[in-house]
């Protein structure tokens, strides 16, 4: 029963992954056919004459490419509850669930910004970024099903586990914007943009987007290492101990506070903003794969 | 909290001013925030005493000149170290110092009117105007009121605000941040820290002598642990039979405090608490029961020696010391628990429970080094000056002879590590990372907003402006005006 739920797991991940890969070539075709300018039609604005591009042709692949990435995130979901009820316990007892709960996590803040803003020339991005996490988990961090060991047996699990996942996805993707940003940047300090990049929003757009992205998930992540620390005082009895995860949680929390001081009361703007974003998140994603793989401490478990 | 940098005029309280302006100044903050971030980098990397003591030694003995460097400049103690110290020392005084004239800003500003209303109401933002009369100007005052803003109303027009939670809450965090320090600070000034090992059938009395190890704060001592006593009655470790992983651990208790006597199961997640003592149930091994005897039959060792796990499988080593015997007997000793034949390198394990235990030994004889006064590991034995006299092997119940006398290996029981922490400043840590998180909350979600609105001869005049530009002001002052105009 067990093992029949832990394969119907593994059908649905690599379902997921065949669907992320149609929504990627989706995006690809997409972007191509954009650069090859489809249909340039001329207006007049006053005196100006100007080129825009008609995008109703790519505009149908455009939402096959966000209908592919809605059903992967469902597949991947439903393979992520079926580990879960496979194991007896919430998926995030190895690096291969959190991994796997990590792409569904970075996949669903795409989705979920993807409702208030158009970022669908980010998609290229979110499903190789995606399909390469799956890759990866699947092969190389893969774990067959097993019960928690006892410091996991909590709560505060599913609690401070979720906070961090959820915290981790949404970092991840305002530093995909803010990377776009400093790309767009130097496009734009060349000359005009391309055609191919006219539909990516303004420059001010994506730096307030990026600041939005980390100013409404850093409570969450402030919670996530509060939830870590309570969970920690109840097994292992500290609540703070140094250890190499916490001391990384703690230098990515205190590297998006200087950002958010830095953006709001001192005034960075643009450039230098999204580099301290990036920053950020990169201690993040550091201290994910560092410290699991490389790291010792508390938070090394089972293999990985 | 001033961004401009003053230039400072001569004199030493000019000085002092001057320096304070500068620490204080959200630049430098910012300077000592991201320097604490990066001073946190090197012990993640660098083994810690306070996390991995063997890591430390292990580096001293590889490499002691490398080993020495690290230690001049406390790498080896990175978050007691006196930089990393001082960095969030100044930080924080800094932060004290923007704080608290904020707050007396801002709770002034809370008791204050809001601003009067412009006059030129057409040069702001979201600016409309439509017709209407004096009835609009009561309607607008219900809406303000149901909607809770805090109002002025001067003759003709009304000036309304909203949002203070945003400051308040901003506040709030930083100050629960400063009660965090000092629940810390608090926690190691007047905590303590110990462990002890106890065997399965054995009582615990929290008394510093009971501890293996035992640690406190600089404000604190040996008067302030807790009177009581913790008999271990059973112990229970599940193992997954097929990745051999454990699954659950369970101590079951019979605690004796002050009058009351109680029993109590300890879990890895389900400590005990004593006011603000608790015990945690940290590490678990086997202690086997032994009863040695010298050459006559006279006992001269029984009870439980606890052993040191060395790997998933519960492959332990101890040493079984007989000072008593005449003359001095050491067994050097490993234990399995599931008992596997293996070539060449001993006896190992193949599952962590008691499924075919065995205890296996070399027995050594002459002075032991007990009395030498040198600190001796309870694990090893050192054998360099002893001589041996055999080899052997026991299963629970057997006996094994030797020239010099025997060993019975009686049974097998568990031990646990328990961890006995008092950390008498974690509530206010506690409660200071709960305001934080709130404090953020409306910090970051809050809007700060006013609306004015004005009856002209022409008719009704509305006007906003969001602090710091928060989206939604235009949705809510479309709300506001279909109020106004009694549009529901």
């Amino acid at each position: 029963m067990q093992t029949t739920w832990a394969y119907i797991s593994n059908y649905f991940v690599y379902s997921a992954m065949a669907v992320f890969t149609i929504s990627f070539i989706a995006h690809a075709f997409e972007t191509a056919f954009a650069v090859r300018a489809p249909e340039v039609a001329d207006t007049t604005d006053g005196n100006l004459l100007v080129k825009t591009l008609d995008y109703k042709r790519t505009e149908k692949t455009a939402r096959i490419a966000t209908a592919m990435m809605i059903l992967g995130f469902i597949l991947l979901l439903v393979g992520i509850v079926a580990r879960g009820i496979s194991n007896g316990h919430v998926p995030w007892g190895n690096m291969y669930e959190f991994s796997i709960t990590g792409a569904l996590a970075f996949t669903g803040a795409y989705l979920a910004a993807l409702r208030k803003y158009d970022l669908r020339w980010l998609g290229l991005f979110v499903s190789i970024s995606v399909l390469l996490t799956l890759g990866t988990a699947i092969t190389l961090l893969y774990r067959n099903s097993a019960p928690l060991v006892p410091a996991l047996k909590s709560t505060w699990l599913v609690i401070h586990v979720m906070a961090a996942i959820i915290s981790g996805g949404v970092f991840l993707l305002a530093n995909v914007v803010a990377g776009a940003y400093l790309y767009l940047e130097r496009v734009e300090a060349r000359g005009p943009r391309p055609l191919w990049l006219q539909r990516v929003p303004s420059l001010e757009v994506l730096d307030q987007l990026s600041y939005r992205l980390v100013a409404f998930v850093f409570p969450l992540w402030t919670f996530a290492v509060i939830a870590g620390a309570i969970w920690a005082e109840s097994a292992w009895g500290r609540y703070w101990g140094w250890d190499p995860k916490e001391t990384w949680a703690f230098i990515t929390w205190v590297a998006y506070a200087a950002y958010l001081h830095a953006r709001v009361t001192v005034g960075w703007r643009g450039r230098r903003a999204a580099w301290l974003c990036i920053f950020a998140g990169s201690t993040f994603l550091f201290n994910y794969v560092y410290v699991n793989v490389w790291g010792t401490g508390k938070h090394t478990y089972s293999g990985l | 909290m001033s961004n401009q940098i003053e230039v400072p005029e001569l004199g030493f309280l000019a000085l002092l001013r001057y320096a304070w302006r500068q620490l204080t100044s959200m630049r430098t903050a910012l300077i000592l925030l991201m320097l604490m971030g990066v001073a946190a980098i090197p012990g993640s990397l660098i083994p810690q005493r306070i996390t991995n003591q063997i890591a430390v030694r292990d580096l001293f003995a590889s490499n002691p000149e490398l080993a020495k460097w690290y230690d001049r400049f406390s790498l080896f103690d990175v978050y007691g170290s006196p930089w990393f110290s001082s960095i969030y020392i100044l930080l924080f005084i800094s932060l004290i110092g923007c704080v608290l004239p904020r707050t007396v800003e801002h709770y002034k500003a809370m008791r204050a009117q809001p601003p009067a209303t412009p006059k030129n109401l057409s040069r702001l933002e979201h600016h409309q105007e439509f017709a209407g009369n004096s009835e609009s100007l009561e309607r607008a005052a219900l809406w303000f009121k149901k909607n809770r803003f805090r109002v002025r109303v001067e003759g003709n027009s009304i000036s309304a605000e909203k949002g203070f939670l945003r400051e308040t809450g901003n506040l709030l965090f930083h100050l629960s941040l400063i009660l965090i320090l000092v629940g810390v600070s608090f926690g190691s000034l007047f905590g303590m820290r110990g462990e002890a090992i106890v065997s399965s059938g054995e009582r615990f009395i929290n008394v510093a002598t009971s501890y293996d190890t035992l640690s406190f704060g600089k404000l604190t001592g040996e008067k302030s642990l807790s009177p009581f006593e913790i008999k271990l009655d059973r112990f229970l470790g599940e193992y997954d039979p097929k990745t051999n992983a454990p699954k659950d651990y369970t101590a079951w208790v019979t605690i004796k405090d002050g009058e009351k006597t109680y029993k109590k199961e300890i879990k890895v997640n389900k400590p005990l608490t004593f006011g603000n003592t608790r015990v945690y149930l940290q590490a678990n091994g086997y202690s086997p029961v032994v009863t040695v005897r010298d050459s006559q039959g006279n006992v001269a060792l029984q009870g439980p020696i606890p052993f040191l796990p060395q790997d998933g499988n519960l492959r332990s080593i101890g040493a079984i010391k007989v000072p008593d015997a005449e003359p001095q007997i050491g067994f050097v000793s490993s234990f399995v628990p599931t008992n596997a034949r293996s070539n060449g390198q001993g006896a190992i394990s193949i599952f962590p429970e008691l499924l075919d235990p065995k205890l296996l030994f070399s027995i050594w004889k002459g002075d032991l080094g007990l009395d030498s006064g040198v600190p001796q590991s309870v694990y090893r034995i050192d054998t360099s000056k002893l001589e041996k006299v055999g080899l052997g092997s026991v299963k629970p119940g057997e006996t094994f002879t030797y020239p010099e006398g025997s060993i019975t290996l009686e049974t097998v029981v568990p031990w646990i590590n328990l961890q006995v922490v008092k950390d008498p400043g974690k509530s206010y840590a506690l409660i200071g990372g709960i305001v934080a998180v709130l404090g953020l909350l409306s910090s970051l979600y809050g809007r700060r907003r006013r609306i004015w609105v004005r009856i002209t001869s022409d008719g009704v005049e509305v006007a906003g402006l969001a602090k710091n530009s928060a989206p939604g002001l235009e949705a809510e002052i479309q709300n506001f005006v279909r109020a106004i105009k009694g549009e529901k």
